[in-house]
């Protein structure tokens, strides 16, 4: 029975999935584009969970769908009408060549996954209930992976500095204003 | 486990890559095509999360977080490059964009 309720909820969100993701480049107007990818993005931190990501599941909802997105909805309510964009870009052959680019990757990694993975990835390790926990990532955080995590916070304040200069006024662009 | 097997979630993961590529390729507006690698970025997250089960090691799920960090920062220089577009009055619309074209 839980069996049957697990694959229920995986099936449900991974269809959710692909349909906000298909909702995001699809759409015509930015802002539902926006909070289709907020869908996805909620039902993606579901197969997290159902994969033991404790963890990444609850910063996916909480600094993706939270921070990162409203981030987003703010851009696109600042820019208004002109986030408005014509829906595809270049002559109906750019399009289909988009098309059969970006299904030919899905075919091409599925065949690479077919032909190498074999059965191999079938038989997963068992883990304990611990796997994944918050208090599990912290620990690998600080001992094993420290320096990547130190980096990670340098990269942050280098995007926030060059957010912070990118946003900034030029007096050239003051006198465009005025004029 | 007792739900599906980590080949699902490969196929999920892929599919959504493939989305996210389709919508670089196609859209126009630069909040788009952000949005559509956050698409990419998030199917590699899965891939990540979904072969740290497999191998019952935590060392992909710490890359899939140091993952979202690096998209926290793009998000942050991108839509920051979308507004000084819009205050300089370009047109948002990646294919007007030429002229750093050689």
């Amino acid at each position: 029975m839980g069996n049957f309720l697990v694959w229920v909820i995986w099936l449900l969100a991974a269809g959710a999935c692909v349909a906000t993701g298909l909702r995001v480049i699809t759409a015509a107007n930015p802002f539902s584009s926006a909070l289709s990818l907020i869908g996805n993005l909620a039902s993606l931190a579901v197969l997290f969970l159902l994969a033991s990501g404790e963890f990444v599941a609850a910063a996916q909802i909480l600094v993706y769908a939270g921070a990162v997105m409203v981030m987003f909805l703010f851009v696109i309510a600042y820019l208004g009408g002109r986030a408005d964009a014509p829906w595809a870009g270049g002559t109906r052959l750019i399009q289909t060549a988009s098309v059969i680019a970006a299904a030919s990757l899905l075919a091409v990694v599925f065949v690479a996954l077919m032909l190498n993975a074999g059965d191999r990835l079938s038989d997963e390790a068992s883990v304990t209930a611990a796997f994944g926990s918050p208090a599990e990532v912290g620990r690998v955080f600080l001992t094993d992976h420290l320096l990547a995590f130190e980096i990670t916070s340098i990269v942050l304040l280098i995007a926030a500095v060059g957010g912070v200069v990118l946003g900034m006024r030029s007096a050239a662009e003051e006198e465009d204003a005025d004029s | 486990m007792m739900g599906p097997g980590i080949p699902w979630y490969l196929a999920i993961s892929s599919i959504l890559f493939s989305i996210g590529v389709a919508g670089v390729l196609l859209r126009r507006s630069p909040l788009i095509v952000l949005l559509s690698l956050e698409i990419m970025l998030n199917a590699a997250n899965l891939s990540f999360v979904g072969f740290s089960r497999l191998f019952g090691e935590m060392d992909g799920q710490i890359f899939a977080l140091a993952v979202m960090a690096v998209a926290a920062a793009e998000v942050c220089v991108g839509l920051g490059l979308i507004v000084a577009m819009a205050r300089r009055r370009l047109a948002l619309d990646v294919d007007t964009l030429t002229e750093l074209r050689g």
